[in-house]
Parts: structure tokens; sequence; C-alpha cells
């Protein structure tokens, strides 16, 4: 029950989060964080993916109802959500049998990091390209990729730093 | 059917995934088109009613600025006014009235933006007004300092209005000082600059000339406001202008939606002629 309202909290704060404060950031006119990618990373570790695809397809859906943007922001977030154990898998080398002690916040930071970047980096990547939606400019997807990137990466790591402080 | 089972079972995830990703790109895909972008759209009961709850706040700093406008345009209908009235003294002395003369093409009625984007490829604003206060797809909609775009989808009480600042915005345009027309494009980049295209060769075009609206669609009005020639380029024999817009798209507050009244008797007799 707990972790039900954890994932309920998560879902609703990150996408009002996104929504009316982050959306209308625009940092030199054009570079926003996408911080919603964090409900990816921070939902818990199941071997039952079902809901976490859907609940994932769900915020990136109800963020593209607000933004107007069609289906971008689900579809690239459900990618990073399906691809997700392959890079638990890969960096932080954990197995079905480590899903229910995981701890995001007990790794080493080294390992944390290349992972949150990864994710962070495909997402948007696929993100800006779906905006994009033709094979021209293809130069403004990667630079928006790297700002955008750098952007909510910042954002991600002060923001589990202040949060862990408190606890 | 033990495989097909088993196959299932092995790969629901997959399947599950692929089943979601058709969803996303078929809404992607639909939202490309004009007349088809309609799952999708900041334009329903819920999130209008969030964007219209947290514009209120938003909305009181600007108070200021947006009284200074009103009085700008105030006093600029007043002296419209006067110029009118003097006419009418002058002039026709009050005869016959004649009622050609007092036909109404356009009506206006007024909205506020409540949500409003410009930094992506295709932008769109959301207006707190639809159906139930008479708006409807295929208006047009302007300020007081030039066009803001076109309405592409209406909910009972909320319209989403695809902006200029738009790829699939293409717009009818001309010069005020003479009749070349053109068409009105973005090309993505500056939201504050839109592109005029299709400008024939043999107009004369100056840096800081004004471009007005064309009249040539049904849904502007003839000499609405758009821009200033910042700059112009001629690459393969097509000639393409930089247009420095009066509006500021940044920062969109009350809003007029322009319905033409004579759209259907146009739209009929257009396609009369084309059969």
């Amino acid at each position: 029950m707990n972790k039900r309202l954890y994932i309920a909290f998560l879902f609703l704060s990150l996408l009002f989060l996104q929504v009316f404060i982050l959306n209308n950031i625009l940092f030199l006119g054009y570079i926003n964080p996408y911080l919603y990618v964090a409900f990816v990373i921070f939902y818990p570790l199941r071997e039952e993916r079902f809901p976490f695809l859907f609940l994932s397809f769900l915020l990136g859906l109800s963020i593209d109802f607000f933004s107007d943007s069609g289906g971008i922001n689900a579809f690239s977030l459900l990618f990073v959500a399906y691809i997700r154990l392959f890079f638990v898998r890969v960096f932080l080398k954990k197995t079905t049998q480590d899903y229910l002690l995981f701890d995001l916040h007990a790794e080493p930071f080294g390992n944390v990091f290349n992972y949150v970047m990864t994710l962070i980096i495909i997402h948007h990547f696929i993100l800006f390209s779906f905006a994009n939606f033709s094979t021209q400019n293809f130069s403004d997807v990667l630079v928006n990729t790297l700002y955008a990137s750098i952007f909510t990466a910042i954002l991600f790591f002060m923001g589990t730093y202040i949060i862990r402080k408190k606890k | 059917m033990q495989q097909l089972i088993s196959f299932i079972q092995k790969y629901k995830n997959f399947l599950f995934f692929l089943l979601l990703a058709f969803i996303a790109l078929f809404f992607t895909i639909n939202n490309t088109r004009f007349h088809k972008s309609k799952f999708i759209s900041s334009a329903n009961k819920i999130t209008g009613g969030l964007y219209e709850k947290s514009s209120q706040f938003s909305n009181y700093l600007n108070l200021k600025a947006q009284n200074e406008e009103l009085i700008l345009e105030n006093t600029s209908l007043k002296n419209q006014l006067e110029f009118f009235n003097s006419k009418i003294d002058t002039v026709l002395d009050f005869t016959a009235i004649d009622s050609s003369h007092f036909h109404q093409k356009y009506v206006y009625s007024n909205a506020r933006a409540i949500h409003n984007s410009y930094h992506k490829k295709n932008n769109y604003i959301t207006i707190n007004k639809g159906n139930k206060q008479g708006l409807s797809k295929e208006m047009a909609v302007i300020n007081n300092k030039g066009i803001i775009g076109i309405i592409d989808d209406t909910s009972s009480n909320y319209s989403r209005v695809q902006s200029i600042l738009n790829s699939n915005s293409k717009i009818n345009a001309r010069l005020k000082n003479s009749f070349h027309f053109g068409t009105l494009l973005w090309d993505g980049k500056d939201y504050n600059i839109v592109q005029l295209e299709d400008i024939p060769r043999q107009a004369t075009i100056q840096i800081g000339d004004t471009i007005v609206t064309g009249g040539k669609s049904t849904i502007f009005p003839e000499g609405i406001l758009i821009g200033t020639v910042k700059s112009k380029a001629t690459k393969n024999s097509l000639r393409s202008i930089n247009i420095q817009l009066f509006n500021d798209m940044s920062n969109i507050g009350y809003i007029y939606v322009v319905k033409n009244l004579e759209k259907t008797e146009i739209n009929a007799l257009e396609n009369l002629t084309n059969e």
C-alpha cells in the first residue's frame, strides 16, 4: 500500500512539476529540463512490468495532453521504461534476485551517474527527434538533446541530494 | 495453439510495449495533420480547466501592461470613429439607408489565452472559450498588435489555436502598399521572425515595409497587421523574406476571435467553380 501511494505521489508531482513549472523555464529561450524521466529512474524494480510500462505511457500521454505534442512524450518515456532493465544489468549489475532490496542511493555514485545519464540522453534524443519529425535540422536535435540533458541531469542530482539530506 | 500461448507468455512484455508504442506513434502522426489533430489536445475539460486556474495567477502580473494596450487601442478606435462620423456629417447627410452599406461581414468576440507555447516546432495556444460561446474550427485569432493564429480544435469551454509559429500554418499575406501577395510560413527558428514565400518577382520590397493579411482566404479579414520586412534572401529563384512580427508571441494575453459571416457562402461558390 505504501509503495502504491509513493508511486501515485511520484506520478502526480512529476506531472504537475513538469507541466506548470519546468515547461515554462525556457533557459536562453529554448532549453527546458524534462525531469519527468525521473519517474522511470525512481519506480521500484519489479519482475512484473505491465503496470510500470502502462504508467510510464500514461505519464507521457498526460504531458502530451498539456503540451499539445501528439504522442512524443508518451513514446519516449515508454521506450526508456522498456529498456531500463537492460541498463540496470549493465551499469548496476543487478539480477532478478536483487530487485526487492534495490536502493538507488546505496549504489556507488559513478555507476548511478552513468545509469541516469544514459537514460536521460536516450529519452531526450527520442523526444527531440520525434518533435522534429523530419530529417532536416538534425543538428538542432543534437544540440537540444545535449543542452536539455545537462539541464535535466543537474536538476535531477541536485533534487535527489536535497531530498536525501532532509531524511 | 500451445506454441502460440507460450510465445505470448514469453514475450508478453515486449508485445505490450509494442502495443503502447503504436498507440503513441499513431497520436504523434495524427498530430502533424491539421484536420485530424483531435485526440491529444489541451482544449479539453481537465487540461483546459487547470491551465485556466494557473493563468489566473500569472494574469495579475500583466494587468498594468494590458491596461496600457487597451488605452492605446481605444484611442485608435476613437480616432477611426471620429473619422467616419465626420464623413457621415459632411457627405451623406442621412439620406436613405442602403442596406448593402451596413452589411456586416465579420464578428469579433474576445477571449483570453490561458496557455501559450512558442519554443517548439508546432506551437499551440489554448484559449478560455469554446463551442458554448460560438467558437468553431477555422476562425481567425488576432489581437490589437496583429495576427496570432487559427482555431483548430474546440471543446465546450476551451479552444486550441494553431499559432502562426507552427510548421503546418500557411496564411495568405501581402504588402501593405501593393497587392502582391504570398504565403506566410514559419521555419521553426526564431519566435519573433516568420517567413513570407512565393512573392512575385516584380514586387518591389524594401526593408521596413509593412506586411498585412491578404484577404484571399475566408479566415482572416484583409489588412490585419503582421509585421515588417527584416531581411530578404534569394535562393533558387525563390524569394524568401524574413518578417519581424509586431506581436511578441511569447507574451499573449487577451485576444479577439474573428468569425466570417459569409464563409459558407464563399466556400459554396468556390466549390462550385472547382467542379
